[in-house]
């Protein structure tokens, strides 16, 4: 399983043919960019409800949407490089909040700086898991495999929690109170914060795989991995490193959501859900894919209720996705295969 | 791509006159494996016997499950969407215009083998597979959980309670509790299946199907209609899981989106058929044997547990960790499940 988005502009384009097709799937991403910006458009001029409304669902939205895009990097990241469908994204996702609940709680520490103490911590996990339950299945190219394991992992992870914490839902004592208004729309600190941290850790995650010769080596993996290993890279190594950079990419999602979510061992299986709508949405493996589709599927979910209230707009969500499935498996940005 | 499950089955029979032996050997043993669990409501006490009707239940989603995903190679992880739909079909008649529960469980199972064409059909014409195929069919199961939710006439969150009647009724299957016939009846039903199992593994289109698995465009060559064999597999195992959904209704009493559409169900049917083995005739059933009395058998200890457990008391979750540690296990030391290697160990 190659996915060899992730490899990004290592190679430069060869000159025709294929020039033509390569700036036709460009214009994709972009055509996607304008038709949301057009529903938009549309909300507000005869959707029939108040420019406030609209606003503060926008501006939730984008906010959300971030938080999604980074749950949803390291899951495309661990798609796009193992070829696994990891089932147990959401469950890692709670383990991280609750590793920061215990220490804002226990330990006194704050909650950003907590953040910051579970990424390494989450980083290892993940490495583990990939070295002692998942290399194995991944090298012997199985599909379905990975995937029973993962969702075993994901129960287990749940269970494990509820049997420690009990199933009553928890809250993590924030540290920054407050909130701004952006264009009339209230967006609370946490939530900006939560935000802001998700598109530097992607933007940060991008740039060590295009710049540095360790993310030079995890796309060479990615693109071919049986070349890479003849060329003296260690596969194995890669693959667990990988994973572990999937895990640490939850725990700074987690962190950051941790003060406006209220904790129970089930919260991360709704993120499982959206994730994997969203790289699929994005297209799978690629890292710019899923933060687009994170702001989208985000977008989708506050405006969509302005108009389903309940868990109606999930139910939008998932037409995105069927439809996405059906019509563009590639996604948004296509593997440039 | 299916390395879980078991090829060389092919092969073995590819001797008619093996064929026959074999087939003849798994329907005896069919039968007196059945004739075995009757007798069982008829020494169990009421508890044990919830226990075992779960477990059938379990039973039968594993062996509906295992045909379109062991046998057909089409990995489902939205099999609680045909449960759900054989559960809500049934509980949807009974309540609202007093259909039979007998009636009413031939009808979701219509309805769940036609929505399961369906979905695989769109699925395969858009030749999704693999991962791609899982997450489709996970995402089916979840627009039916959020549509039932916010449906009127399905009663949005509420779900369906089925009328308790004050006097027996065979027509609409209810008994005094306790009676054998709440075991009888998903007995039969997995008697059913696993009939329909052994039969489909070594008829024609059962053969086509296993050779549709192992390799799509070899058996394409050899002018096998790819579409039509899959979505044959398909229907049975749709319907068969659906049968599962309309007996759960009517042996709780009642049914909501999550007991019906929830990802937990899906994982229910996937579990005792890869713990067994997938893509054999008796894998799901051995794990749904073991797994329905093991967490069973947890949940008992955890309410009182002995002396030196006692640390354990009033803990939820174990049951559900322990059987995902297991599974974890399986996958990676017996990828052919309990049942899968205990046999190839006997053929060799």
């Amino acid at each position: 399983m190659t996915e060899p988005t992730i490899t990004g502009t290592a190679s430069p384009a060869p000159p025709d043919p294929g020039g033509t097709r390569r700036a036709s799937e460009a214009a994709v991403p972009l055509g996607v960019v304008a038709a949301v910006l057009v529903a938009i458009v549309l909300v507000y001029a005869v959707g029939q409800r108040s420019n406030e409304l609209v606003t503060q669902s926008v501006v939730t939205g984008l906010l959300l949407g971030g938080v999604y895009a980074l749950v949803s990097v390291g899951l495309t990241l661990i798609f796009g490089v193992l070829g696994i469908v990891n089932f147990a994204q959401g469950a890692m996702l709670t383990l991280a909040m609750y590793l920061v609940y215990e220490m804002t709680t226990s330990g006194g520490i704050p909650v950003y700086v907590a953040t910051l103490l579970a990424v390494p911590v989450m980083f290892l996990f993940g490495v583990v898991v990939q070295a002692a339950l998942l290399n194995k299945l991944t090298l012997a190219g199985s599909h379905e495999g990975p995937l029973l394991v993962t969702l075993g992992l994901s129960l287990l992870i749940i269970n494990v929690l509820l049997m420690i914490f009990g199933g009553r839902p928890l809250r993590v004592p924030g540290s920054v109170d407050g909130s701004i208004d952006i264009f009339g729309a209230v967006a609370s600190y946490e939530r900006l914060i939560a935000f802001g941290g998700a598109l530097l850790v992607s933007a940060a995650l991008l740039l060590f795989l295009r710049r540095t010769s360790f993310g030079m080596s995890i796309r060479a993996v990615s693109a071919n991995s049986e070349g890479a290993a003849l060329v003296g890279v260690d596969v194995r190594r890669i693959y667990a490193l990988t994973f572990g950079i999937g895990a640490a990419c939850v725990a700074v999602a987690g962190g950051l959501m941790a003060p406006f979510l209220s904790l129970t061992p089930t919260v991360g299986e709704q993120f499982t859900i959206l994730a994997f709508v969203i790289v699929v949405l994005g297209g799978l493996g690629s890292v710019t894919g899923a933060l687009l589709g994170g702001l989208i599927i985000g977008l989708v979910q506050t405006v969509g209720a302005l108009y389903f209230p309940g868990t109606g707009s999930l139910i939008l969500v998932f037409a995105v996705f069927v439809l996405v499935l059906f019509f563009r498996p590639e996604g948004i940005i296509k593997a440039a295969s | 791509m299916t390395t879980l499950t078991d090829r060389p089955a092919t092969v073995a029979a590819d001797d008619p006159r093996l064929r026959d032996r074999s087939a003849a050997r798994s329907y005896a043993v069919l039968g007196v494996l059945v004739a075995v669990l009757a007798v069982l409501p008829l020494v169990l006490d009421d508890q044990t016997e919830t226990v075992a009707v779960r477990t059938l239940i379990f039973a039968i989603m594993a062996v509906g499950w295992n045909l379109m995903s062991g046998y057909g190679g089409m990995f489902s992880f939205g099999h609680a969407a045909f449960f759900g739909i054989g559960a809500y079909t049934s509980a949807y008649l009974l309540v609202e215009h007093g259909v039979s529960p007998w009636i009413s469980m031939v009808v979701g199972a219509v309805i769940s083998a036609a929505a399961g064409c369906l979905i695989a059909f769109l699925c395969l014409r858009y030749k999704l597979a693999g991962a791609y195929f899982a997450l489709a069919t996970f995402a089916f199961a979840q627009v039916f959980l959020l549509g039932v939710q916010n449906l009127d006439f399905l009663n949005r969150t509420e779900g369906f309670n089925v009328p308790i009647l004050s006097e027996d009724s065979w027509t609409m299957m209810q008994w005094k509790a306790g009676s054998s016939f709440y075991f009888w009846i998903p007995l039969a039903i997995l008697a059913l299946g696993l009939l329909g199992t052994i039969w489909f593994v070594h008829s024609r289109t059962g053969q086509y199907a296993q050779a549709v698995r192992d390799d799509e465009v070899a058996a394409a060559s050899l002018g096998i209609h790819v579409m039509r064999v899959r979505l044959v597999t398909v229907a049975a195992s749709c319907a068969l899981t659906s049968l599962a959904g309309s007996y759960y209704t009517q042996y709780y009493f009642f049914v909501g989106p999550e007991q019906a559409f929830g990802s937990a169900v899906s994982v229910n049917a996937i579990v005792p058929a890869v713990i067994g083995g997938i893509g054999t005739i008796w894998g799901p059933l051995v794990g749904a044997l073991i797994v329905g009395p093991l967490s069973e058998w947890i949940a008992d200890v955890l309410r009182e547990p002995p002396g030196f457990l006692s640390f354990l008391e009033g803990l939820s979750g174990l049951d559900v960790a322990v059987y995902a540690a297991l599974l974890i296990l399986i996958v990676l030391f017996m990828p052919k499940g309990i049942y899968g290697t205990l046999r190839d160990r006997f053929r060799s």
